[in-house]
């Protein structure tokens, strides 16, 4: 693992004149806002918070008072924004999942990019940052406990190389957790995101047929991308530091969720589908890498006892809410 | 149903097929009625579980696929092995930990016990099994497995399904004990140590469990190694009766059970080997004894 961050305060001659502090009420600096779910957490702090957003898209439809700054983070200019001050709380969505990019470009940016954003917050003295990681990084395998706990082994790198980013993203959220104590970060681990999104989870349940593995048929949980939203906004507030597996309505196995949806499932048995997905895959046919088909063989499930006791979560969205979630406005 | 689910999946299956379905799903009701004495709905009724929306618990325990594997356990039970039970009043409510001797090839002896609860025992509880981990990588198995209730042997399970209150089944012999030969049976193996910390972590009384008439079910005369790591299996038994028509059956013999009473077991559960092997040692003493004892009133071994 590249640790090639030191945090070292500021140099004397850059040194601010004022250390932010941490009101919850100061503004936000988001990564990756023009995404769906960033979008959706901009509308929801526009009116209470001074939002300024950063992502190399353009941002649509943009609410007047957020200012955005079109700038790749791993580029210089990202100084610029954190210099232009007023920034209490950096939330990071800029977590690349993109799996048709290519491991180099994955790594470039989850790694080396996240590791300057963690430099700037050092140096800036930001004392609030809130890390979407996933549930993915513990890894679905036949060993799992039913409900795994924040203190888990992170193993979704084991069988699923693509995931060692998002794993290492953590681990570098973790390591600063504990090298920068001024700055309250907060690591949050959502399950499956179901919503407008365009995930891996969302766009299965969107499939018709679902593909699903012959003989398999795990419990899963998902979430709301709106409960997701209100998550981050729990995590923003003053006091509140630490790891949270974020999980939504009660578990449900897969077919259920299939059904509910009204979908027809076909079972494929797993040495063909493991075959003809490495096949599309390398023909660029399809957006899911053959290890996902672990996730729709095993158990990856977290216990958020935490979340609900000290961050104050519950989902909002009920099951049939979050299901439905997935047709509504494709787009 | 899920007889009737499974037609209903077939969606474009006659409609002859569907009649047949719901004819079956009748019989097993009336079958598993007769045996139970009620009917499977009431007495799962009382049984404590939590349920969630989809009609599964957070473990994937599903109650209408159990009642298919309900009968055919219990016809086994009552019928095929006869089973004598002795001193089920024993197991207290709430958390429970089952540790029994481990005979027979296959687990039958398992099936048995749990049988025992659903059906003998007052109230009747739910027993889960600690499965390997291989076996929840294979297809069909896993799922199967996992609708009847058994979950996957890993510290976190079980110690969630003893906070819930439920009745835990442990074999501390392992493979060691269920593939004995046929010149050891009865004599029981090394017991591992793991149950015992459980036991002492989460405060749960331990029934000690004798099963005689398992190790004559299928007759193995030795255990070729050499083969058996040659296939990567724990053992490779050699057992003469599969060879004769009709012999891959287990053999028909009385199964007796006995519960003995609860064993509470204090101090620190991350204490040295030494000192957890002296309170295993205790349990497997207990264990042995009533085997033994068992065999001595036998007067046969199919009747």
């Amino acid at each position: 693992m590249t640790d090639s961050g030191t945090f070292r305060s500021s140099p004397p001659r850059a040194r601010m004149a004022s250390v932010p502090v941490l009101s919850g009420t100061g503004g936000v600096l988001v990564t990756g806002i023009c995404g769906r779910l960033g979008k959706q957490l901009a509308r929801a702090l526009h009116r209470d918070r001074h939002v300024v957003g950063v992502d190399r898209r353009p941002f649509h439809d943009m609410p007047k008072d957020i200012t955005h700054a079109q700038v790749d983070i791993r580029r210089k200019k990202l100084k610029d924004v954190f210099r232009a001050g007023d920034i209490e709380a950096v939330v990071h969505l800029g977590v690349m999942h993109d799996p048709r990019a290519s491991a180099a470009e994955h790594h470039s940016w989850n790694v080396a990019g996240f590791t300057k954003l963690l430099e700037y917050v050092s140096q800036f003295r930001i004392p609030k940052l809130v890390v979407l990681s996933s549930a993915n990084v513990y890894g679905p395998q036949p060993s799992n406990p039913q409900f795994l706990t924040e203190e888990a082994p992170l193993l979704g790198g084991q069988n699923f190389s693509d995931i060692r980013d998002l794993v290492e993203v953590d681990m570098l959220a973790q390591s600063f957790f504990w090298k920068l104590p001024e700055t309250e970060t907060v690591i949050l681990r959502p399950v499956h995101i179901l919503g407008s999104v365009h995930n891996a989870p969302s766009n299965f349940l969107r499939l018709d047929p679902v593909v699903t593995v012959m003989g398999f048929d795990p419990m899963v949980q998902v979430v709301h991308q709106t409960d997701v939203v209100h998550a981050i906004e729990l995590a923003l507030r003053p006091g509140i530091r630490g790891i949270f597996n974020v999980a939504g309505p009660e578990p449900v196995p897969l077919s259920r969720y299939i059904k509910m949806l009204g979908r027809q499932k076909i079972g494929v048995p797993y040495s063909l589908a493991r075959l003809v997905m490495r096949r599309m895959w390398s023909l660029r046919l399809t957006t899911f890498p053959a290890p996902e088909l672990d996730h729709i063989r095993y158990v990856c499930m977290v216990d958020d006892s935490r979340a609900r006791q000290v961050l104050g979560f519950a989902p909002k969205m009920s099951l049939e809410e979050t299901v439905q979630s997935v047709d509504e406005g494709r787009w | 149903m899920a007889l009737a689910r499974l037609g209903a999946s077939a969606r474009h299956a006659p409609a002859i097929v569907k009649r047949l379905a719901g004819v079956a799903d009748d019989a097993a009701d009336e079958a598993l009625e007769s045996l139970l004495g009620e009917s499977f709905a009431s007495r799962m009724a009382k049984v404590p579980l939590t349920l969630g929306p989809s009609g599964v618990d957070a473990f994937g325990l599903d109650p209408e696929w159990t009642k298919y594997v309900v009968l055919t356990v219990a016809t086994l039970h009552r019928k095929y092995f006869r089973t004598e039970i002795h001193g089920i009043e024993n197991i207290p409510t709430g958390k429970v930990l089952l540790v029994a001797n481990h005979s027979g090839q296959i687990p039958i002896d398992g099936a048995l016990i749990a049988a025992s609860l659903l059906m003998d025992a007052n109230p009747p509880r739910f027993v889960r099994a600690m499965v390997e981990k291989w076996a929840l990588s294979l297809p069909f198995v896993s799922l199967f497995f996992t609708r009847v209730g058994q979950v996957v042997g890993v510290p976190e399970n079980a110690q969630r399904l003893l906070a819930q209150g439920e009745v835990l089944l442990v074999f501390p012999e392992g493979t060691r004990g269920i593939a004995k030969t046929f010149d050891q049976r009865y004599k029981l193996t090394e017991f591992g140590l793991g149950f015992m910390r459980l036991a002492m972590e989460t405060g749960t009384p331990i029934v000690p469990v004798a099963v005689v008439g398992g190790e004559e079910q299928y007759i193995s005369v030795a255990n070729v190694e050499a083969v058996a790591k040659l296939l990567r299996a724990p053992v490779f038994p050699i057992i003469p009766q599969l060879f004769l028509p009709g012999g891959q059956l287990p053999l028909p013999t009385k199964y007796r059970l006995w519960f003995g009473e609860p064993m509470r077991f204090s101090g620190d559960p991350d204490d040295d080997d030494a000192v957890i092997e002296e309170k295993v040692w205790l349990v497997r003493q207990t264990i042995q004894a009533m085997v033994n004892r068992g065999l001595k009133e036998r007067k046969h071994i199919f009747w």
